[in-house]
């Protein structure tokens, strides 16, 4: 799989590391009355789709940025590759 | 019909007319006791051991395509039992267990080849890790043997022993651990679970469960509802998607694990190896192929097949470990759907529905496993609770802090 990197351009996805579900970003408030219900969630429970993935690959043998890469666990095809950054600040995540 | 060598003998001097097949073809009835999902090596075995050391006839196995197409059909054949921790050491050594007097329960050929499986060491820490195993394996009635440098030699001369980075220094060998025939489990559990009345429905595709108040009646399919007292889900690989349809989220990932085949070679490997240092395991099929894997790719997939960095990480594993395995060609790769759970140990329990159970999270370890959880599955369908054996592989384990981390790799699916 080639990954198009929105800074360096296509690179190949051996050069990442995958982490998992883009839902990873929202880390649950440890301070809410739920919070142990919300970190087992986070931490364990998977929407696991067959079809468009949202999910977390981190540039570990380039510019160790982390990326949000939209990709079909059908086919491989990846439709859409963002910085996480981009994503968790339009979440309104940091500053 | 009972196989026997007699029987082979008579349809030899008769022409072999009088060969049947192997299960019925029969249409889905209106009602069921018990309908187990997925036809494959467990959902099989779960039909097999429910009719025959339960006693519940009125049973069905639904398959959305042919039964034994999916990772029954897919892997690399090996059995074993050597775990470490409580949880899963008695469940594999009952499983290995049942694997030795499977072909006299089915009357069914299965090739169990108790060849010995031995896992390398490359250092004193590894030494030390197997030997803790070893004595695991030991206390809960498995068979495990400490072997050093000279005494693998002796087996398997050609290996690479003195590698500057990864010399090997000896292994941990169970040699109750082996190959099946892996197609052969999957139609000799078929075979036996139909001549004791169990409906293996194929070509028919669960599209949803009827659900109402909280209790599963039964499931929706391309031929129809199908009513169910209970209903068992043993998709490994798809259990996301399927218990996706009963708004039920798990604690699992689907990844796709590679398998490779060489040409045919002369006999050349008699037991399984697995190398120590990185994560390759390799056996000899009977046709003379060698059988060989390593890890998962790492990102979740449904499609059943990987891509080729994995593919030179395993074959370069394969070099550290026998550098003649460089001569030889590759004949076929493929890849299957695995259910990685987040602690790298199944699941075997009840669901938040009731009547609906779930048997998944096999990781890439679910063949040597069938026998032990269909037995297992059955148990709990026909009793409510969970066999002895499998006790530990509840699904709200993770809520409960109750992980079983053989590994120590924590929740995350590709590391186990």
């Amino acid at each position: 799989m080639i990954i198009d990197h929105p800074l360096l351009g296509p690179r190949d996805s051996s050069e990442f590391v995958y982490l998992g579900d883009a839902s990873l970003i929202d880390r649950p408030d440890w301070q809410a009355e739920n919070a142990a219900e919300a970190f087992y969630d986070y931490a364990y429970l998977r929407d696991n789709p067959a079809g468009e993935h949202r999910e977390l690959w981190f540039h570990e043998s380039g510019d160790r940025s982390w990326l949000v890469v939209t990709r079909n666990t059908m086919t491989h095809e990846i439709s859409k590759v963002e910085l996480a950054r981009d994503v968790a600040r339009a979440q309104g995540r940091s500053k | 019909m009972r196989y026997s060598g007699f029987k082979v003998i008579k349809e030899a001097l008769t022409g072999h007319k009088g060969w049947k097949p192997a299960w019925r073809d029969p249409e889905p009835k209106a009602q069921y006791d018990v309908v187990v999902i997925g036809g494959g090596g467990h959902g099989l075995a779960t039909a097999h051991y429910l009719a025959k050391v339960y006693g519940q006839r009125n049973v069905a196995v639904i398959e959305k395509g042919w039964i034994g197409g999916g990772n029954v059909g897919r892997n690399t054949t090996i059995i074993r039992s050597n775990y470490l921790l409580d949880g899963n050491e008695p469940f594999y050594e009952f499983s290995l267990k049942l694997w030795e007097g499977l072909e006299q329960d089915l009357n069914y050929n299965a090739m169990v080849s108790q060849r010995g499986i031995i896992n390398l060491i490359h250092s004193d820490a590894q030494r030390d890790a197997f030997t803790r195993r070893g004595n695991a394996m030991i206390l809960n009635g498995a068979d495990a043997e400490l072997l050093d440098a000279e005494q693998v030699r002796k087996e398997y001369p050609y290996l690479n022993f003195n590698d500057a980075r990864f010399p090997i220094k000896g292994g941990l060998m169970q040699r109750r651990g082996g190959t099946v025939r892996h197609d052969a489990v999957a139609w000799g559990y078929a075979r036996s679970a139909d001549s004791h009345g169990v409906d293996i429905i194929q070509n028919c595709e669960v599209t949803g469960f009827r659900i109402e108040d909280g209790k599963c009646l039964g499931v929706e399919t391309s031929k129809g509802f199908i009513g169910a007292g209970k209903v068992g889900c043993a998709v490994a690989g798809n259990s996301g998607r399927v218990m996706g349809m009963a708004d039920i989220r798990l604690p699992i990932e689907s990844h796709v694990l590679q398998a490779f085949v060489s040409e045919g070679l002369k006999p050349v490997l008699p037991g399984v190896i697995t190398f120590g240092a990185g994560h390759f395991y390799v056996s000899q099929s009977d046709k003379g192929g060698l059988v060989f894997g390593g890890d998962i790719d790492g990102y979740n997939t449904y499609a059943q097949r990987g891509n080729l960095p994995v593919v030179e990480d395993v074959c370069e594993g394969g070099m550290a470990l026998m550098p003649m395995i460089g001569r030889a060609r590759l004949l076929r790769m493929w890849g299957g759907i695995m259910d990685m759970s987040m602690d790298g140990s199944p699941i075997i329990d009840r669901t938040p529905v009731e009547g609906l159970y779930f048997n998944g999270g096999w990781c890439y370890g679910g063949f040597k496993a069938t026998p032990a959880s269909g037995y297992c599955f059955a148990h709990l369908l026909a009793r409510n609770e969970p066999h002895p054996t499998a006790t530990a592989y509840r699904l709200d384990r993770f809520r409960t802090g109750r992980m079983i981390d053989e590994k120590g790799a924590g929740n995350q699916p590709n590391l186990h």
